[in-house]
């Protein structure tokens, strides 16, 4: 499975390197490593919120609810912000993502102690979760004007010449390793989304694993939630509307399968960086966001068309093993 | 009978000639291998119209094999099927279906969502001119059906999902008679009625019968059979070894067909060191399951479960492993009363248990040997919330080798096994929790005779250690060459406890069965 997976990744990979060469072909600058590096800091929050819908998926579950909770994270942290701007921003990130959490423990109990499917419950609380920054905000808006610039700075300072932003995004994708790969939780994630039956019997609370997927999930959009804001310096009710299509979007063309069970941190990171890279690139060789939109969904459907042959290909080798043995 | 323009209805024809005498389904030479397990070996069976036969046969004997077969699932590797004189293919379950062959099974397939009448006509509704449905004439046809099959209550617009098992089984019998099936198959069809309802599908049997249908009735319980069936075929490890009419022949006698058998191999020779109690289970009971199960298992013992399918040994077990909770009783293991809650609860106490369906509870596909393996003891094999893949290789090495596993790697995917290794890497990955009590669910079903002997012989070093083995199995010869004592099960209930000293088939077939001794 590994080696497949690696593959996989280094499939995508091939396939962001031919873009950027394509598109340097137009516009020679995109493939400095300066502009590179731009990119990966646009593209940070993406990355981290796929991780976290990765997490979920796993476990053969989905989380609608993430852009949603990132909009309304992101307000709560603004509006303290405005309110009282003395609150120092570790605190606030520290809130961002406590808020998210408590978002995720809500999606994750209905998921775990009412056994709701995932994508009720969470198509009702994308819903919910917006609604309440309505409710919170009255509908107005947080402007960069009433933000202090603490707020809106701390992800710009530049570290070895990298923002923060990026740095947050390097430690989420390394945590996100070391959980999926080093620890019996990550490993529960992908034995429950194999073979939840067989997980019981092992041991594992197929219930109770869900809803930490939640809890991560949740956590995750609560930290972009902060992100989000300042990077953009705009709180609305309206911010990241429609993002969780993104968000899935970058997993399914990171190779993570919607069947749970199958999926890597680099995969993920790679799907997250091909949205980032064709958003960013294809506005400076004038290609209408029309196009931009069918290349992303071309390439959703191009990344299931191959992640399924891989599939039927690996079904070919068992029955070729299992005659040999 | 109304008259009636549609094609799509009932056909009831005339009495054939010689009714009861000339067989209307024949099978012969029938032979089904899947890889490493052969499950019909030239088997015969003939079903005459107007008659019941009885298909007898321990787990295992080929049954739903030639279910399968017999209604297109399964394509056969050698043999004829014939229909009325007539040889035929059976390559889709549709073409079965056009042949009137139709199964009624334990659990109905049919479609819970849609009404009575659109299950009874699904694929051959009848159309109006514009060829849609014609609703009218389909309620109206359904409700001739039902009313011809004894079964006015049923309301043809009811949907189906609303009726109990009993009035699906009607419904699935009104499909048939909607098609003219001649040959209808029910395998099991009690195993989830009440006493009344069984009573409900004997009178709709013997209306089958005087409808001239062909029945095949595939059970476990030999009052049924007497009591419905008039002619029985008995099969033993995917052979027919013997048919007949049932008023011809005693229950005795059929129980020897079933179980005498020559031993395919030989079971390891070994000295029981048996020890103090180790397991002590008392009054346990399910609210539905099973009632005031108590019983003993001590060191260095390996305690046989035998009973028919449903008597309710896989969920004792999986009750003593905390998979399921019971309503009252007690465990007790090494003097200290446990109540697990959970299966890691079980596990980390030192019980574990080998579920039956190996792919489905025991293996994680797509996952390699080692995580497979390491899965119930990730606790050991890591250090400060952090997984060590070098202890994970570590303990995958010792136990899978013990087991003479043989993969190229352990990285490899646990998919890419043959069945065999595939139970050992099971089998290792509970070994690998260290256990006291190893609970062991139909260890050797569907695999190779030579992972059979492998897995025996690693049962007989285990309890040789000082583990102790409580074997669930409905493989006499594995019960009988294996156990130490043997306990019975029947519906849900122990029914007799034997030392295995002179003990045979025939008695523990006749306890688990039910059959007073004559």
């Amino acid at each position: 499975m590994n080696a497949l997976l690696k593959n996989r990744e280094i499939w995508l990979l091939a396939a962001i390197l031919l873009l950027i060469g394509l598109i340097s072909t137009r516009y020679g600058a995109f493939a400095s490593p300066r502009n590179l590096a731009n990119v990966f800091n646009d593209t940070s929050i993406l990355m981290i919120l796929a991780l976290g819908q990765m997490v979920v998926i796993l476990t053969r579950s989905i989380d609608l609810s993430m852009a949603s909770n990132l909009a309304f994270t992101g307000m709560v942290v603004a509006m303290i912000n405005a309110a009282y701007p003395a609150v120092p921003v570790p605190l606030l990130m520290l809130i961002a993502a406590g808020v998210g959490l408590a978002l995720g423990v809500f999606n994750g109990a209905l998921v775990w102690k009412l056994g709701i499917p995932s994508i009720v419950v969470t198509l009702g609380t994308l819903t919910i979760y917006r609604g309440a920054t309505f409710v919170i905000s009255g509908g107005a808006w947080v402007n960069a004007d009433k933000m202090s610039p603490a707020f809106i700075g701390l992800q710009r300072m530049q570290m070895l010449g990298i923002p923060l932003l990026s740095w947050i995004a390097l430690a989420v994708i390394a945590s996100f390793f070391v959980l999926l790969t080093r620890t019996p939780l990550g490993r529960s994630f992908y034995a429950i989304g194999v073979n939840p039956t067989a997980s019981v019997y092992a041991g594992i609370d197929v219930g109770r694993t869900k809803f930490v997927a939640f809890c991560i999930s949740g956590l995750v959009a609560g930290i972009c939630g902060y992100l989000w804001v300042s990077r953009y310096v705009i709180a609305s009710v309206e911010i990241a509307n429609g993002y969780e299509l993104n968000i899935i979007a970058a997993c399914v063309i990171g190779g993570i399968s919607i069947a749970g069970g199958i999926g890597s941190v680099g995969g993920a990171v790679l799907g997250a960086l091909f949205l980032g890279i064709i958003s960013s690139a294809l506005p400076l060789i004038n290609i209408s966001p029309f196009w931009q939109m069918a290349i992303s969904g071309s390439a959703i459907i191009l990344a299931v068309v191959l992640n399924a042959r891989g599939e039927r290909r690996q079904g070919r080798i068992i029955l070729k093993k299992a005659e040999a043995i | 009978m109304l008259a009636d323009p549609h094609p799509a209805r009932i056909v009831r024809d005339p009495p054939r000639e010689g009714e009861g005498k000339t067989p209307l389904l024949t099978l012969s030479g029938i032979s089904k291998s899947f890889p490493g397990v052969r499950a019909l070996h030239d088997v015969a069976l003939s079903l005459y119209p107007g008659q019941v036969t009885a298909l007898i046969g321990e787990n295992g004997a080929g049954k739903s094999t030639l279910v399968k077969i017999l209604t297109g699932i399964y394509q056969p590797d050698a043999g004829e099927i014939n229909v009325a004189g007539a040889a035929v293919n059976l390559p889709t379950a549709h073409a079965a279906f056009e042949r009137g062959i139709t199964a009624i099974h334990q659990e109905t397939v049919l479609f819970d969502e849609l009404s009575v009448a659109e299950n009874i006509f699904l694929g051959h509704a009848p159309k109006t001119r514009f060829g849609t449905i014609d609703w009218g004439t389909m309620r109206s046809q359904a409700r001739e059906v039902l009313d011809a099959m004894g079964a006015a209550h049923i309301d043809p617009d009811t949907r189906l999902k609303d009726l109990g098992i009993a009035n699906k089984h009607l419904v699935a019998v009104g499909r048939a008679m909607s098609i003219d099936a001649r040959i209808v198959i029910m395998d099991e069809p009690t195993a989830a009625l009440s006493a009344k309802e069984i009573e409900e599908l004997f009178l709709l049997i013997e209306f089958l019968k005087g409808d001239g249908k062909a029945v095949l009735f595939i059970s476990h319980k030999f009052d049924e059979i007497y009591r419905i069936a008039d002619r029985y075929t008995v099969f033993r490890d995917g052979e027919m070894v013997g048919e007949g009419l049932l008023k011809d022949t005693s229950q005795g006698d059929i129980v020897k067909l079933m179980v005498g058998r020559s031993v395919d191999h030989i079971f390891p020779q070994r000295e029981a060191h048996i020890g103090a109690p180790v397991l002590k289970i008392s009054g346990l009971s399910h609210p539905t399951e099973f009632d005031d199960i108590g019983f003993e298992l001590r060191k260095g013992e390996i305690l046989g479960f035998y009973g028919l399918v449903g008597a309710g040994r896989s969920e004792v077990m999986q009750a003593i492993a905390g998979i399921t909770r019971t309503s009252r009783g007690s465990i007790t293991l090494e003097g200290e009363a446990i109540a697990p809650r959970s299966a890691a609860d079980s596990i980390e106490k030192g019980i574990v248990y080998v579920p039956e369906e190996r792919g489905k509870q025991g293996v994680v596909i797509g996952m390699p040997i080692f995580q497979n393996v390491s899965l119930p003891s990730l606790k050991r094999t890591s250090k400060s919330g952090l997984l060590r893949l070098a202890e994970e290789f570590a303990l995958a090495r010792k136990y899978t080798e013990r087991l003479d596993l043989r993969a190229a790697s352990l990285s490899q995917d646990v998919g890419t096994l043959s069945g065999g290794n595939q139970q050992k890497v099971v089998i290792a990955k509970w070994l690998a929790t260290a256990p006291k009590v190893i609970i062991l669910d139909e260890p050797t079903k569907g695999i190779d005779i030579g992972s059979k002997a492998a897995v025996h012989g690693f049962m007989a070093e285990l309890v040789a250690q000082g583990l102790s083995v409580i074997m669930v199995s409905s493989e006499l010869p594995e019960i009988l060459g294996m156990s130490d004592r043997v306990v019975v099960m029947r519906e849900g209930r122990i029914v007799a406890v034997h030392e295995n000293k002179g003990l045979d088939a025939e008695t523990l077939v006749r306890t688990a069965a039910g059959i007073v001794a004559q």
